[in-house]
């Protein structure tokens, strides 16, 4: 209980005093989160979208594989990008181990799947909705699938929500290939775990509380911006 | 575009026989109204029509393109199927997937809007609206492209008497200006008043074609006379 008070007065001291160190992990946290987001977002809305709208062979096994690969665990996928991007691995000679770019690609493979099969249940639903007034008015494909993520933008935000959410607190992978180096790798979470394993439970915690206020304030601002849960919008 | 002939038209759905074989021919102008039981195969009919339905068999031939044809119908559903969008949105979104520039389609949904009385709910969300508005809605969102071929599928089925007067009027205003209609209702009252031919369906097939004077003064068979002196037809 100590711990957690303690915590809890380090968490304010620090965010007051705006320490240096603080801020530059939170900001990397942050950067790191919202690229592997943007980057997720642009495969999995319009995936979703066309699985959706568009019927072909295999699309209930890709249906099936990402609802599995929701539950992908972060620390397989983490050793896995690892040997990709390592010196001898396919990809070693882009250098790109134990940088946030690799730690950008490991949460994108993480929470692509995520986002793809959120946002394919709520733009099933709509489809289903417009299916028969899309196909009276003629429509191209690409056009009801443009139709389809303008009209379910507010769903298709809860999607990625969750998808941030998972980012934000997501530890295993970017420890394997960011390598929590100090001023170039190093995230809330990796720190997290850095000083919980030193037993500096009060400063763990502190940046805990900063972490989790950061992730609620990311949520409430998009909602805001989204005009969510007002009368008369969905 | 015209005539419109259906030549052997038959719909399956999971292997059962809906309606048809059907053969027929729509000249332009007027208004044809479906009529028959519960069951008849009327909605399936003019879905067929219109083609977002597949068929199991036959043809329906234009004699414009098939896709010039396409490009002037309309359908307008028993349950108006709204967007998320607003009144204004709505009205404006099959010019803007035809091509038109988003500031002259919303002028032009703005004169519809005030054309069937919604000027007040322009920016408000169609769903929200009630049933008639919505039905006004989605009539004025079908007649916007100027369509040469109209279908409707019962579209007063669930409204009270004032928006069916508005519905009617409007769809009185659409057949002077050159629009064909199809309809189906469940309303003799309406078909008399509307009809300039009236179908008779009964069992998937076309039980009765004739004028709509001579089908209400001398029902040209043993279902049809029923149906009109309001017997229950099996």
């Amino acid at each position: 209980m100590n711990d957690l008070w303690n915590g809890i007065q380090q968490a304010i001291s620090l965010t007051l005093t705006l320490d240096a160190d603080l801020v530059e992990i939170s900001l990397r946290s942050l950067r790191v989160t919202l690229s592997a987001l943007f980057v997720s977002c642009l495969i999995a809305l319009p995936l979703a979208a066309i699985l959706a709208v568009r019927r072909f062979k295999y699309r209930r096994l890709i249906i099936s594989t990402l609802n599995a690969l929701m539950g992908l665990p972060p620390v397989v996928v983490g050793l896995i990008v690892y040997i990709l991007l390592s010196r001898s691995g396919p990809f070693g000679v882009l250098g790109l181990l134990f940088t946030t770019h690799a730690m950008v690609i490991a949460q994108v493979i993480i929470i692509t799947p995520l986002i793809t099969s959120i946002a394919h249940q709520s733009l099933r639903e709509l489809w289903s909705e417009y299916h028969d007034l899309l196909i009276s008015m003629n429509t191209s494909k690409w056009q009801r699938i443009k139709t389809l993520l303008w009209d379910g933008r507010r769903a298709l935000m809860t999607a990625s929500l969750a998808g941030f959410g998972r980012a934000i607190g997501e530890v295993g992978a970017i420890m394997i290939v960011g390598g929590n180096i100090d001023h170039a790798t190093r995230v809330l979470t990796t720190a997290i775990s850095l000083e919980t394993s030193k037993g500096d439970f009060a400063l763990a915690l502190a940046l805990g509380f900063v972490l989790i206020t950061l992730a609620l304030a990311v949520n409430f601002t998009t909602h805001w911006l989204g005009r969510t849960e007002r009368e008369g919008r969905w | 575009m015209f005539p419109m002939t259906a030549c052997d038209l038959s719909v399956k759905v999971r292997q059962k026989h809906i309606i048809g074989p059907i053969n027929l021919t729509i000249n332009e102008g007027g208004i044809t109204v479906l009529m028959g039981p519960n069951g008849a195969g009327k909605t399936t009919l003019i879905k067929a029509l219109h083609g977002i339905i597949r068929l199991a068999n036959g043809q329906v031939t234009f004699a414009t393109p098939a896709k010039t044809a396409q490009e002037q119908q309309s359908f307008v559903f028993q349950s108006p199927i709204m967007l998320r969008r607003s009144v204004l949105e709505n009205l404006a979104y099959p010019l803007m997937i035809n091509g038109q520039d988003k500031q002259s389609a919303m002028e032009r949904a703005r004169t519809w809007a005030t054309k069937i009385g919604l000027s007040a709910h322009m920016d408000r969300p169609a769903p929200f609206l009630s049933g008639g508005e919505k039905q006004k809605i989605a009539l004025a969102r079908a007649l916007i492209t100027s369509p040469k071929l109209l279908f409707l599928d019962e579209p007063t089925a669930s409204l009270d008497g004032a928006a069916t007067v508005e519905i009617e009027a409007l769809l009185s205003e659409a057949q002077s200006t050159g629009t064909t209609i199809i309809m189906s209702t469940h309303n003799i009252g309406q078909a008399r008043r509307m009809a300039n031919r009236v179908l008779f369906m009964k069992d998937g097939q076309i039980d009765a074609h004739s004028a709509a004077n001579a089908f209400f003064d001398t029902p040209p068979t043993e279902a049809a006379q029923k149906f009109i002196a309001g017997d229950i037809v099996v």
